[in-house]
C-alpha cells in the first residue's frame, strides 16, 4: 500500500514537471488583439461601449474581443484577466470591479508586456498605464446633485443614493464628490439620508429602492449613479405608485429610461456616450501597443473621429484621458437616441 | 377511501411536535412584529403587509417544494439555477413574441422546470447519486446553461410586454396575482401531502425508507417525484421572477437555494427527513420575509442587516432542532 | 426508543460489519478512483496542450496555480469533516469574516502580523462555535453551518462596510503574490503542499485519522468503543475555521486589499473538489491524495477552458458534469454488469419517453435562443 501511494505521487510529479518544463507559447504574429473587459456582461451600458470599441477596431484593422465576468465580482474579473495574460493578448481595457484588488493583476499584465488601461471605472494607479475617464469626477457628481435639487424644488428635502457595488471605484468617487457638493450653500436644503448598494443587480437594486421608500416616507429623490440602479429604482417608484412623490435621477441609458422619463418617475438623468468611451479606449490601447505614446502626461494622440486628445495627470486619477462632458437627458431629447 | 394512519405513539408525537413548533414560530413572529411596530409604525400599514406578501410569494413556492425534497431526506441545491434558466428562456420567448399568452408562458415555464427536475430526479433516484452531489452538480450545470443560452445578454424591462409584467403584479382580484398563485400553490401542496396516498408516502420514505419499501411503496418513484415537483415549482417561480422584476439576468436568483432551505428548516422541516408541514414552511418563509422587511424599517444600517439575518436564522434553527430533539426524547 | 425492532438496528449492524471488513476493500475502491483522476489529468493536459499553445507554459501555470490555493487550503479540513459524515458550509463566510477582521485591525493601525494572528484566532473560534453546536448540542452540521454561513458573512460586512482595507506591506502580500526565490512556484502553492502532506499523514497514518473514518462509518459504534467523538468533531471544525482564516490571509495578500465580499461562494467549490476527489459524502471513505488530485484536475480544467475563452459560468457546466458523472457512471456500470439484469419493458418505455422529452427540450433551447440572438 505504501508503495502504491508513492508510485502515485511520483507519477503525478513526473507529469507535472514535464508540463512545467514544456515550451512556452509564443506571441502570435499578425493583427493586434485587444480585449474589452466590462465590470460584468449583459449590462446594456457596456454593450454600447463594445459597439464603439468594435467601430474603432474596424477603423484600425485590429481585433477587439469582449469578455467579462457574469457578475460584478472582482475575483471573477481577476481570473479572467489571468487567463488573458496567459494568452498573451496585445492589450487590455478594463472597467474595474475593484480598484485595489485589480492592481496586482494589472501589474502582472504590464510586466508581461501587455498595456493595460482602465475605462469607466479606474484601477488603482499602479495597476494600469492610464485611465480613460468619461467625464470629470467633479462634473459627474455635481450634475447629479444639481438635477436632484431641480427635482425637489427650492424647498429641498431628503435624498438618498442607490449605488452599484460597495467596491465600485467610479461610483465611490462620484459619491464622494456628491457629499462634498452637498456642503455648498445652494444645496443646504438637501439632506442626504442614506447610501445603499444594489450591486448592479436588478433584483437587489429594486429591493433596496423599496426599502428606501419605507424607511424614509418623506424621501424626495433617489440618486442612482448606475444604469442598473436607476432603472430598477424608477421601476420601484412606478410599481409603488409613488410617481410625483419620489423622483429618480442619476446616470441611465436612454432605452432603459425612456418609459420612466415619459411617465414622470425619472424626468431627467445624465450620462455620456459609452460608445465613444469604448471607441476612445481602443484608440488609446492601439497607440500604446504600437508605441505611438508611452502613457505619460502631456503626450498627444488622435482618436479617429473624436479628434485629438492630450494625456493629463491629476491627484485622484493619476494619468488619464478625458472624454468629455456629461449630457442631460429629458423628455425633450429622449427620443433621439437608440441605445 | 384513504384511511388515516392508525395513531401509533410516534406519529402522535410527531404531530404534537409539529403543532408545537408552529406555535413557537408564530409566537416568535408575533413578538418580532410587535417589537418592530413599536420602533417603526410604518410597519403596520396595509401596504407594508402587501409588500411582505409579495416578497415571500416566490420564496414560499420554492420552499414548499424544497420541503418535500427535505422530507425524503434529500436536498435540492439546484433550484436557484432552475429558476434562473427558466426565467431567461421564458423572457426570451416573451421578448420575441410579445403576444404570447401569459398563461401559456406560465405553463411553458413549468414544463421547462419539469424537464430539469426530472433530470435531477433520474440521476438521484435511478442513478443513485447522492442528492447533495447531484444537485450541487446541477446547480453549476444549469447556471452555466443560462449563460450559454443567453450569451451573457440580459432581457430588460422595456423588452417585455406589459401583459407579462402584470402576471405577477396585476391585482384583478384585490391581491397581487403572484400572492394568489402562491396561496393556491400552498393549498394544493397541503392537500397533496395530507390527503393523498402519494403525499403520505413521501413522509414514509423520508422517515423510514426500508420500512416504506417493505410496505410496498415504490421508493424510487417517490424520490423521482419530489425532484420533479421541485423542478416544476422552480419553473413557476422563474416565470414569476422574470415577471416581477421585469428582467432576466445571468445571475437571476443566484444563491437563492440556501434561502429556500433556511425557510424550510426554520419552518420545522427536518434535514434528516420525515417531518415538516406546509403551515410550518409558510411561517418560515414569513419569518425570513419579515426580517428582511423589518430591518431597514428599524433603521439598522445595511451592513448590520446581513449579520442580523444570519443570527436570527441561526437562533431559529438551533431552537427548532433543540425543541424537536427534546420532544423526540433523544 | 420503541421496543419494536427499528431498521436503525439493522443498518447499524450492517455498517458495523462494513467497518470491520478488511481495509482492502476501501483501498481497492479508492486506488481505482485515484487512477481515474490521474487518467483524467493526463487527458486534460493532452487535450489542452493540443488546443492552445499557452497551456504548457510555466509562467502561465505558475500564475494560475495561485488562483486555486485558497480553495485547496479550505479543502484539507473539509475532507476530515466529510469523512466523519458532516459538512461545513460556512468556510467561505468564515474566510471573509477573518480577512475583514484583519483588514479592519490593520486600517485601525494594528501591525499587520498581529492583525493576521488575530484573524487566525478568530477563525479558530468561529470553527469552534460550529463544532460545539454540532458535537455538544448535537445539531445537524448542514443546518448549523447554514446559519453561520449567513452570520459570519454578515459580520464581515459589519466590520468593513463599504470600505476597503488596502496598502498591505509587501512583506505580507508575499504570502499571496510571492514566489519561492529562484523558482516559479508561488509561496501559497508551497504552503498548500506542505499542509496537504501534513493533513494526509494525519488522515491515513494516525489514530486520529482512523477515528475519523470510524465515526463516518458508524458513529454509534464509535461512541461505544470509546472514541471521543464529540471532542474530535469540535477539533475538526475548529481546524476548518483556522484554515478558512489562513485562506483568508492568502487571498487578502493576493489581492493586496480586502473587501467584505471576499471569497464569496467558495464553499461550494471546496465541497465539489473534495467529493470529486473520492471522499464519500456519506462519510467513512476517502483519501487526501484523491482530494489533492481532484484539486489539480479542476484547476487545470478551468485554466484550459479559460484559455479557450470559455466563460466562467459555462466552465461550471463541465465541472458539474464531471462531478455527477464520476458517481453516476460507476453506478450504471455496476447495475448493468455482474448479474446481467434484463430491463423491464416498463423501464424501457420510460427511458424512451424521457429521451424524447429531453430531445424536445434541447430543440426548444437552441431554437428559442437562436431566434432572439440573431435579431
Amino acid at each position: 500500500m505504501k508503495h502504491r501511494m508513492l508510485y502515485l505521487l511520483l507519477a503525478s510529479a513526473m507529469i507535472l514537471s514535464l508540463a512545467l518544463s514544456g515550451c512556452g507559447g509564443k506571441k502570435s504574429a499578425g493583427p493586434l488583439t485587444f480585449v474589452l473587459v466590462p465590470k460584468n456582461l449583459g449590462n446594456p451600458y457596456f454593450d454600447t461601449a463594445n459597439n464603439g470599441a468594435q467601430e474603432a477596431a474596424k477603423e484600425l484593422g485590429v481585433t477587439v474581443t469582449y469578455q467579462g465576468p457574469a457578475a460584478a465580482d472582482a475575483t471573477q474579473q481577476i481570473q479572467l484577466i489571468n487567463s488573458l495574460i496567459a494568452q498573451k493578448v496585445s492589450g487590455l481595457a478594463i472597467s474595474a470591479d475593484d480598484a485595489d484588488a485589480l492592481v496586482p493583476v494589472g501589474k502582472d499584465a504590464i510586466k508581461a508586456g501587455i498595456p493595460v488601461v482602465s475605462f469607466d471605472s479606474a484601477i488603482g494607479k499602479e495597476g494600469r498605464v492610464l485611465h480613460i475617464n468619461q467625464a470629470e469626477l467633479q462634473g459627474i457628481g455635481a450634475i447629479q446633485i444639481k438635477m436632484a435639487l431641480e427635482l425637489t424644488g427650492a424647498d429641498g428635502g431628503k435624498i438618498a443614493i442607490l449605488s452599484a457595488t460597495s467596491t465600485a471605484p467610479n461610483q465611490n468617487a462620484w459619491i464622494a464628490v456628491m457629499k462634498e457638493e452637498l456642503k455648498k450653500p445652494e444645496y443646504a436644503k438637501l439632506e442626504l439620508v442614506d447610501v445603499v448598494y444594489g450591486d448592479d443587480d436588478d433584483t437587489k437594486s429594486y429591493n433596496e429602492a423599496q426599502a428606501l421608500f419605507k424607511k424614509y416616507p418623506d424621501l424626495k429623490v433617489i440618486i442612482a449613479p448606475t444604469t442598473v440602479g436607476i432603472a430598477a429604482s424608477a421601476r420601484a417608484v412606478t410599481d409603488a405608485g409613488l410617481i410625483g412623490k419620489v423622483f429618480v435621477t442619476g446616470l441611465g441609458t436612454p432605452n432603459q429610461m425612456r418609459e420612466y422619463v415619459k411617465n414622470g418617475a425619472s424626468p431627467q438623468f445624465a450620462l455620456w456616450n459609452p460608445g465613444d468611451l469604448g471607441y476612445l479606449s481602443i484608440y488609446v490601447l492601439n497607440a500604446l501597443a504600437t508605441g505611438q505614446i508611452k502613457g505619460v502626461a502631456g503626450e498627444k494622440f488622435t482618436a479617429g473621429r473624436l479628434g485629438e486628445y492630450t494625456i493629463k495627470e491629476d491627484a485622484d486619477l493619476g494619468v488619464n484621458v478625458l472624454l468629455g462632458e456629461p449630457f442631460v437627458y429629458n423628455a425633450a431629447n429622449i427620443d433621439q437616441f437608440n441605445w | 377511501m384513504s384511511a388515516q394512519p392508525t395513531p401509533t405513539s410516534r406519529s402522535y408525537r410527531i404531530k404534537a411536535i409539529a403543532r408545537f413548533r408552529e406555535a413557537g414560530i408564530s409566537l416568535f413572529i408575533l413578538i418580532l412584529g410587535v417589537l418592530v411596530a413599536l420602533r417603526a409604525p410604518a410597519f403596520l400599514t396595509l401596504k407594508n403587509f402587501e409588500d411582505i406578501l409579495l416578497n415571500i410569494s416566490i420564496l414560499s413556492i420554492v420552499a414548499l417544494a424544497q420541503a418535500m425534497v427535505l422530507i425524503t431526506h434529500g436536498i435540492d441545491l439546484s433550484v436557484s439555477s432552475m429558476i434562473g434558466l427558466v426565467a431567461m428562456m421564458v423572457a426570451f420567448v416573451m421578448k420575441q413574441a410579445p403576444g404570447f399568452s401569459v398563461v401559456a408562458a406560465v405553463l411553458l415555464g413549468m414544463a421547462l422546470g419539469a424537464v430539469l427536475g426530472a433530470l435531477n430526479g433520474t440521476i438521484i433516484s435511478y442513478g443513485k447519486v447522492p442528492p447533495i452531489i447531484a444537485t450541487l452538480g446541477a446547480l453549476s450545470i444549469y447556471r452555466g446553461m443560462v449563460f450559454f443560452y443567453s450569451g451573457g445578454t440580459w432581457i430588460n424591462s422595456f423588452e417585455l410586454p406589459k401583459s407579462f409584467k402584470l402576471l405577477s403584479k396585476g391585482t384583478p382580484l384585490g391581491l397581487p396575482n403572484m400572492v394568489i398563485i402562491a396561496i393556491l400553490f400552498a393549498a394544493v401542496v397541503y392537500f397533496f401531502l395530507n390527503y393523498t396516498r402519494t403525499g403520505r408516502d413521501i413522509y414514509a420514505v423520508g422517515s423510514n425508507p426500508e420500512a416504506a419499501q417493505m410496505a410496498g411503496i415504490r421508493r424510487q418513484r417517490i424520490v423521482f417525484l419530489v425532484y420533479l415537483l421541485s423542478g416544476i415549482a422552480s419553473g413557476l417561480a422563474g416565470v414569476l421572477w422574470a415577471s416581477r422584476f421585469e428582467s432576466a439576468q445571468t445571475n437571476t436568483a443566484l444563491g437563492f437555494e440556501l434561502q429556500t432551505v433556511a425557510a424550510a428548516v426554520v419552518g420545522g422541516v427536518s434535514t434528516s427527513g420525515g417531518a415538516g408541514t406546509v403551515p410550518g414552511v409558510l411561517l418560515g418563509a414569513l419569518l425570513l420575509g419579515l426580517i428582511e422587511n423589518a430591518l431597514p424599517l428599524v433603521r439598522i444600517s445595511p451592513f448590520w442587516q446581513l449579520a442580523a439575518q444570519g443570527l436570527l436564522i441561526l437562533i431559529a434553527v438551533v431552537t427548532d432542532s433543540l425543541i424537536s430533539r427534546s420532544a423526540k426524547g433523544k | 426508543m420503541t421496543l419494536l425492532p427499528s431498521p436503525d438496528i439493522e443498518s447499524s449492524s450492517k455498517s458495523l460489519l462494513n467497518a470491520t471488513a478488511p481495509r482492502r476493500t476501501f483501498l481497492a475502491r479508492f486506488q481505482r478512483w485515484e487512477w481515474m483522476l490521474v487518467g483524467l489529468i493526463i487527458v486534460v493536459v493532452a487535450l489542452n496542450s493540443a488546443l492552445s499553445p499557452y497551456f504548457l507554459d510555466a509562467q502561465n501555470l505558475s500564475r494560475t496555480s495561485s488562483d486555486f490555493m485558497e480553495m485547496g487550503l479550505m479543502m484539507l479540513p473539509m475532507v476530515f469533516i466529510i469523512v466523519t459524515g458532516g459538512i461545513d458550509l460556512s468556510v467561505a463566510s468564515n474566510l471573509g469574516m477573518c480577512a475583514s477582521f484583519m483588514g479592519w485591525l490593520f486600517m485601525a493601525g494594528v501591525n499587520i502580523w498581529v492583525a493576521a494572528l488575530a484573524a487566525l484566532a478568530l477563525g479558530a473560534l468561529a470553527g469552534f462555535l460550529n463544532g460545539t453546536l454540532v458535537a455538544r448540542m448535537k445539531l445537524p452540521p448542514l443546518v448549523v453551518t447554514l446559519g453561520t454561513y449567513a452570520f459570519y458573512r454578515g459580520v464581515a460586512y459589519v466590520l468593513l462596510g463599504d470600505q476597503a482595507a488596502r496598502d498591505y506591506p509587501e512583506a505580507f502580500t508575499y504570502i499571496g503574490q510571492g514566489k519561492l526565490f529562484g523558482t516559479l512556484i508561488p509561496f501559497s502553492v508551497a504552503l498548500f503542499g506542505v499542509l496537504a502532506i501534513l493533513f494526509g499523514l494525519v488522515l491515513h497514518k494516525t489514530t486520529f485519522g482512523r477515528y475519523l473514518f470510524a465515526i463516518g462509518n458508524n458513529e454509534n459504534a464509535s461512541v461505544y468503543s470509546g472514541v471521543p467523538v464529540a471532542r474530535i468533531k469540535v477539533i475538526i471544525f475548529t481546524i476548518s475555521g483556522f484554515m478558512a482564516a489562513l485562506a483568508g490571509l492568502v487571498l487578502a495578500a493576493r489581492f493586496g486589499s480586502t473587501r467584505p465580499d471576499i471569497g464569496n461562494g467558495l464553499e461550494l467549490s471546496v465541497i465539489t473538489a473534495a467529493v470529486l476527489g473520492g471522499v464519500d459524502i456519506n462519510g467513512g471513505a476517502g483519501t487526501m491524495t484523491g482530494a489533492v488530485l481532484s484539486l489539480f484536475l479542476i484547476g487545470l480544467l478551468r485554466f484550459g477552458m479559460g484559455l479557450l475563452n470559455i466563460q466562467g459560468q459555462v466552465q461550471g457546466i463541465v465541472i458539474g458534469l464531471l462531478l455527477i458523472l464520476s458517481i453516476l457512471l460507476p453506478n450504471i456500470a455496476r447495475t448493468f454488469s455482474g448479474k446481467g439484469r434484463k430491463l423491464r419493458r416498463q423501464s424501457v418505455w420510460a427511458m424512451v419517453a424521457f429521451v424524447v422529452v429531453l430531445a424536445a427540450f434541447v430543440a426548444f433551447f437552441f431554437w428559442s435562443r437562436a431566434a432572439v440572438l440573431i435579431q
